[in-house]
């Protein structure tokens, strides 16, 4: 009964969260609903006894993920009065498109296949039981090519945004180590010979 | 009780909402990407409910790859976008018609 309330309840926040990404009308607000969205669906994956994926998503989506959307957003100085022009001219077709998936999957969803009767909730695990060793233990056996190709797309990623937002600024000051190596002394130091310093006698 | 249609259910809407944000924002670049996201959050709530009612643990693995490959497809799309704003200072999609013949 607990769980029904909480499933329900989480449901329409994260629906209304979602709808609300997609019509807020400041991106700022936008963002900061999808960080509600996600944080309601690790609730809802929390109940689904997806501990790891549950805290991985606070982790990496709104802890990384959604703080660089926000900064992003921040940073750029939009004008949103020219992008909300005919905001609302493909509300009709989206909607049509958008009531026929949920009718169809719905169709299919709801109904004797999915219900109790075939697919039972499955009892709830003992207080000892631990999902991230149980990911652990297929993620670095059964999955682990798939793991190390994982990592080279995160590398690449990282290559990528880097290579993409880097730009040189002339007044960057910066240390060219080829050149500091070929250096030669007569380059840096100039030795200038002057007369010597008169001498002054002692008694004056 | 909440059954697996009850998750189903709840991914299919947010697909659908998430459609009718890209059918909506379609010149905003950046409500995109977020819509992208939501996009493939409904897909995890679908793969997250399968693995707990066929108590079969590759679902959450497959999701585990799937926030991988969302986390650096945003982090590219977002460089992307921020390199666009300084050469053309707009992420209007229409103006960006550049290739355009």
């Amino acid at each position: 009964m607990f769980q029904t309330v909480v499933f329900y309840v989480f449901a329409a926040i994260l629906l209304f969260a979602a709808v609300r990404v997609v019509t807020a009308r400041n991106p700022v607000h936008a963002t900061l609903f999808l960080v509600l969205a996600f944080a309601t669906a690790s609730g809802l994956w929390m109940l689904l006894e997806a501990e790891f994926l549950a805290i991985a998503m606070v982790l990496v989506y709104i802890g990384a993920v959604m703080v660089l959307f926000l900064f992003v957003v921040m940073m750029l100085d939009v004008n949103i009065d020219r992008l909300r022009e005919g905001y609302w001219d493909y509300l009709a077709p989206g909607l049509a498109i958008a009531g026929m998936m949920v009718a169809e999957m719905a169709v299919v969803l709801v109904g004797r296949k999915f219900g109790l009767l075939t697919m039972p909730a499955p009892s709830p695990k003992p207080a000892d039981y631990s999902n991230t060793r149980e990911i652990g233990a297929v993620l670095y056996t059964q999955y682990v090519y798939a793991f190390e190709l994982a990592a080279v797309v995160l590398l690449v990623a990282i290559v990528a945004a880097i290579a993409l937002t880097l730009r040189r600024r002339k007044d960057s000051k910066f240390q060219d180590p080829a050149r500091q190596v070929a250096v030669r002394k007569q380059d840096r130091i100039r030795i200038v010979s002057m007369p010597a310093e008169k001498t002054v006698s002692r008694d004056s | 009780m909440i059954t697996l249609s009850h998750y189903l259910v709840l991914g299919a809407l947010l697909f659908a909402i998430s459609v009718v944000g890209i059918f909506l924002n379609r010149k905003n670049v950046i409500i995109l990407l977020m819509a992208i996201e939501l996009n493939l959050l409904a897909v995890n709530m679908n793969f997250v409910a399968f693995s707990h009612y066929l108590q079969d643990i590759s679902g959450q693995v497959f999701v585990f790859f799937i926030l991988t490959v969302a986390a650096a497809e945003s982090a590219i799309g977002l460089a992307i976008l921020v390199c666009l704003f300084r050469s053309l200072h707009t992420i209007n999609v229409d103006d960006l018609g550049s290739l355009k013949g």
